[in-house]
């Protein structure tokens, strides 16, 4: 297990074309980092360096302070999940477990091998299908073989290419647990590339955000869900995305399409004298007035808008709004979409509500936020106005503390078993 | 699958009768033959009146009257139907890895000409080969037949593994790397198993057309020494000056005839799927 | 598992990007030197003898006179082409192309359509059954036909007496009709089954969701055929007919066992043959030969250009 250090990794394919350009990012020992972006971002250029499957153009890869920027894949000790899982198909699951074992020449014996196969299996659930061809397994069974090729390696770090994009929901979610499960127990220095931002906010320590070859921001998942530092974080991280609003400054009065919301002191210095900025509020943090206290009525914001359509899902209710964007700002939102892999349909505000509310398709819905919960961008640059450092931090630290706790306990629990 | 009602099944069962009388009469018309004795041959009977075995005696007995003419064919046929294959194979696995694995200028080009070559009217070849070779000394020889057979073997084969090794899937290499095998590791252990068996078919498929050559085989050979049996049947003489050799070109018919059912029968699978995979894409 | 065609398009996109680099460079040096040596040898065994046919075509030239070799020009072009025998030849040859294709289409798609539906027990032995003849020898088949149908050894006669112009002593291969009939059945016995298996593979490309929507939509058996299955594989079919046509027009195997070319039974293939190799005539053998080349390459043309077939379709999904 080795610390992976990448120090301003560039990737330049010979026409020119920067696919990374200059990434650093130190990822600790033991720890779960995700690499997340939209389709095109670099992402799995990245990893493909760090395992050696790509020639990195320049900077400095190291792993367990070793550099490797030079060495074959075979040299690195890594090992590596592939998309679609790329099991060998003339071989048994027993034999491509095996595989890294017996490359080895000499190392193990074929009852170490047996053994070493066997309690992979075992952690994997896979005992009943070692004399099988993978042809005849189930996505799921694949996905668990590539595993535990990777697993019997004692590898130096795990790698995973969208390891979950060929399953059905069902089953991402049931591998995304084990996956989690089994890195927590190994505790081995684990990449994974995703564009699921589900799939980077459920497993990951640290999420790294990319766009375009280039890194967005490094943070825990909260961190980026409550301060992200620029407009395609925003948009990129949480579920449904984050609504975008045009917002015209109006001396104390910030103008949004279905309400006016006073400007704090604080949120005024911020702004620098911008009368367009963007605004953005996360879909969760509307709330239905007529189901709110009293008390907190008062702390927020009240508007009414009409409700298009609507989408009850038991837990929760989805609510949409159409409304005419301000041209301009339309540009710089139209061209986050395009990051974001949208389609460029109409714009509408996304509200969740409680489940119990009453708001259905047609109604002019009675609408709550709290403005604090807003974030303000720079239309031009996308830089979140409203980010705080000192918060960032202290989210990221209580998540490290968290991450060490955990994976303290999984590991006492392991040796408590073994 | 339905279940197939009863009608259905007797239809299927007289379709099979069909289908299996169509492809297999000829075949059994020339085997019932060759078991004919010379002297009942103009009986007009499907049937042998009498089984002999007097015709494989004359191809394959020593004292045959065909004897020398067959057993040298055959070999020359083996031989020469070998290495043109084995060569065809060889240079065409190299050239369809670079087309389906790498980049490179005039891949389209490569595969074109082999379509045009496979396409080429064979007798426009032997014209001008026949002088050559008669001027070289390759006349009568079986590098003289090895060379043209290469236009036949070499086109298919290209067209045949190219579409074989463009659905191997190639990460599989890197991910015995990443394993921890070395290059050379990777091809053998990971790539090797998935590209034999298309390989292997299309050795089968150049071998059946090289074998089936029949132009060159009787343009470019004048004895013994090269003749293919194609070409020979066309010159097996009866036993004496006024008999027809019939049942000796049959009962040779049928000996050549064998190796090629029970290669059918064993790869049947790999051959159709080697055939429509080139075919198709071409 | 299917193949690891890259689904993400970041990749893939790199890939394409990656022309033109040093990378790109050595893969195409390296491509040359696997490719090359099989490019070399295909155009050394046609190209060369196909310049070396019409250079040879422009001279008197025949082998049992050697010295009398003298520039010819086009004069070898003008006696083949005002022979008679050459334009019959011709006739026939695209007599017995445009005939066996026909038949062949029909009966292949029958028998592509049987392989395709049959349960899976059956589907091996129908299989194997449809292969043998695509394996035999050409030749043998000739001889196979030839017995059964000659005047002396054969049996066809005696089984079908009862057929008006039947008797036990037509002899088949004594008039052109009845000559061509036995050839062109020959032809179509041995090559049926390949146009079958490309009509096969047409068949099983196309979506069977198609023919469900058709069913669904109320089509007839023969309405899904005609307008949901043949349309969809209108490539596989012009690609098969092509293939078989090129092929049927250089018959050559068959005519030489059963006629050798007598009666009205030339073909091209077995003209010039006779013409050079038989009678060493080289210079007019080899104009032979020439012409013969453009009828194909003609064929090809009128194809590519009028019927559209997309010969190349694999090649250009390679590149």
């Amino acid at each position: 297990m080795a610390a992976i250090t990448l120090k301003d990794i560039v990737k330049q394919y010979g026409d020119g074309f920067l696919a990374v350009k200059g990434v650093s990012l130190d990822i600790a020992d033991g720890e779960f980092v995700i690499l997340v972006g939209p389709s095109g971002c670099g992402k799995s250029t990245l990893l493909r360096m760090i395992v050696g499957l790509e020639d990195i153009t320049a900077g400095e890869l190291t792993i367990g302070g070793t550099r490797v920027n030079d060495k074959a894949p075979r040299d690195r000790k890594l090992a590596m999940v592939f998309q679609n899982y790329a099991l060998y198909p003339h071989l048994t699951v027993f034999e491509n477990i095996a595989f890294p074992l017996r490359l080895q020449k000499g190392q193990f014996t074929e009852a170490q091998i047996r053994e070493k196969v066997e309690h992979a299996a075992k952690t994997l659930e896979l005992q009943d299908h070692l004399d099988r061809k993978p042809a005849n397994l189930s996505g799921g069974q694949r996905q668990r073989v590539a595993m535990g090729r990777a697993i019997v390696r004692d590898a130096e770090a795990f790698l995973f290419d969208e390891p979950l994009s060929n399953l059905d929901a069902k089953l991402r979610g049931q591998m995304r647990t084990e996956i989690a499960r089994m890195q927590r127990r190994l505790g081995t220095t684990t990449v994974y590339v995703t564009h699921d931002q589900t799939e980077a906010m459920t497993l990951g320590d640290r999420v790294a955000v990319l766009r375009k070859g280039e890194l967005q921001q490094v943070a825990s998942p909260r961190g980026l869900y409550e301060q992200p530092v620029n407009l395609f974080v925003a948009g990129f991280i949480g579920s449904p995305p984050m609504n975008f609003l045009p917002g015209e400054v109006d001396g104390s009065t910030m103008h949004l399409p279905f309400a006016d919301v006073p400007i704090s002191a604080d949120l005024a210095s911020k702004l620098g004298g911008k009368d367009l900025v963007i605004v953005g509020i996360r879909p969760e943090h509307f709330e239905d007035v007529n189901l709110l206290e009293e008390s907190k009525v008062s702390s927020g914001v009240t508007f009414t808008a009409p409700v298009d359509v609507s989408e009850w899902l038991g837990s929760e209710l989805y609510a949409y709004i159409p409304f005419e964007t301000n041209p301009n700002v339309a540009q710089t939102l139209e061209e986050l979409d395009r990051d974001l892999d949208g389609e460029g349909l109409r714009t509408q505000l996304i509200v969740t509500l409680g489940s119990e509310t009453k708001v259905r398709d047609g109604d002019d819905a009675n609408l709550w936020f709290d403005p604090a919960r807003m974030m303000v961008f720079d239309p031009e640059t996308g830089e979140n106005l409203t980010w705080d450092a000192d918060a960032a931090k202290t989210i990221d630290q209580e998540n490290e503390a968290d991450r060490k706790a955990s994976l303290e306990r999984a590991q006492a629990r392991e040796r408590a078993n073994a | 699958m339905k279940q197939l009602s009863g009608r259905a099944k007797v239809a299927w069962a007289l379709i099979t009768i069909f289908v299996l009388a169509y492809a297999l009469f000829p075949i059994v018309s020339i085997f019932a033959t060759s078991f004919k004795l010379p002297s009942q041959l103009n009986l007009g009977l499907f049937w042998p009146k009498t089984w002999s075995t007097v015709n494989y005696e004359e191809i394959l007995a020593p004292d045959g009257s065909a004897q020398t003419l067959f057993l040298s064919s055959l070999r020359n046929s083996i031989g020469i139907c070998l290495i043109a294959t084995g060569i065809a194979v060889v240079l065409a696995t190299l050239a369809a890895y670079a087309i389906a694995r790498l980049d490179f200028p005039g891949k389209r080009l490569v595969l074109l000409t082999a379509l045009g070559v496979s396409i080429f009217p064979v007798i426009s070849i032997v014209t001008p080969l026949f002088n050559l070779w008669r001027n070289i000394g390759l006349y009568d020889t079986w590098l003289g037949l090895i060379i043209p057979y290469l236009s036949l073997t070499l086109p298919i084969s290209i067209w045949t593994l190219a579409a074989f090794f463009r659905q191997i899937p190639w990460e599989l290499e890197q991910a015995a790397q990443v394993d921890g095998a070395t290059t050379w590791q990777a091809f053998r252990k990971a790539i090797v198993p998935l590209a034999a068996p298309g390989v292997f078919t299309t050795a089968l498929i150049a071998f059946f057309i090289a074998w089936n050559d029949f132009v060159y085989g009787i343009s470019l050979t004048s004895t013994d020494r090269a003749r293919p049996v194609p070409a020979a049947l066309a010159f097996f003489t009866g036993a004496s000056q006024f008999e027809e050799p019939t049942g000796s070109i049959s009962a040779a018919a049928i000996i050549v005839t064998i190796p090629v059912v029970i290669l059918v029968l064993l790869f049947q699978r790999q051959i159709v799927s080697g055939l429509t995979q080139g075919a198709v894409k071409g | 598992m299917t193949t690891v065609a890259d689904k993400r398009p970041d990749l893939r996109d790199a890939a394409a990007k990656a022309g033109r680099s040093d990378r790109a460079r050595s893969e195409a040096r390296l491509g040359w030197l696997l490719a090359g040596p099989a490019f070399v040898v295909m155009l050394a065994v046609t190209l060369y003898p196909i310049l070396q046919a019409f250079y040879d075509s422009l001279f008197h030239f025949r082998l049992t006179a050697p010295d009398d070799k003298g520039w010819a020009g086009l004069s070898n072009y003008a006696v083949v082409l005002s022979d008679p025998l050459f334009w019959q030849a011709l006739g026939v040859t695209v007599f017995i192309t445009v005939v066996t294709v026909v038949v062949e289409l029909l009966l292949g798609f029958a028998l592509a359509l049987v392989m395709h539906r049959a349960i899976t027990q059956l589907r091996g032995l129908l299989r194997t059954a449809i292969l043998v003849p695509y394996g035999i020898i050409t030749v043998v088949s000739a001889f196979a036909w030839f017995y059964a149908f000659d005047i002396n050894s054969g049996y066809i006669n005696h089984w079908f007496s009862w057929v008006p112009g039947i008797s036990t002593d037509l002899n088949w291969f004594a008039q052109q009709g009845t000559s061509l009939f036995v050839i062109i059945m020959s032809e179509i016995w041995k090559t049926t089954p390949f146009i079958s298996l490309l009509l096969l593979a047409g068949l099983s490309q196309v979506p069977t969701e198609l023919e469900e929507a058709a069913e669904v939509d109320g089509a007839t058996w023969w309405q899904r055929l005609t307008r949901v299955v043949l349309p969809n594989m209108k490539a596989a079919i012009m690609v098969a007919v092509l293939f078989r046509a090129l092929d049927a027009f250089r018959i050559f195997d068959n005519v030489f066992i059963m006629t050798n070319g007598a009666n009205g039974t030339e073909v091209l293939s077995l003209l010039a043959y006779r013409t050079s190799i038989g009678r060493l005539e080289i210079g007019l053998g080899s104009a032979i030969s020439v012409l013969l080349f453009l009828c194909v390459i003609g064929i090809c043309w009128v194809a590519v250009k009028l019927f559209k077939v997309d010969l190349a379709g694999g090649a250009r999904g390679a590149s």
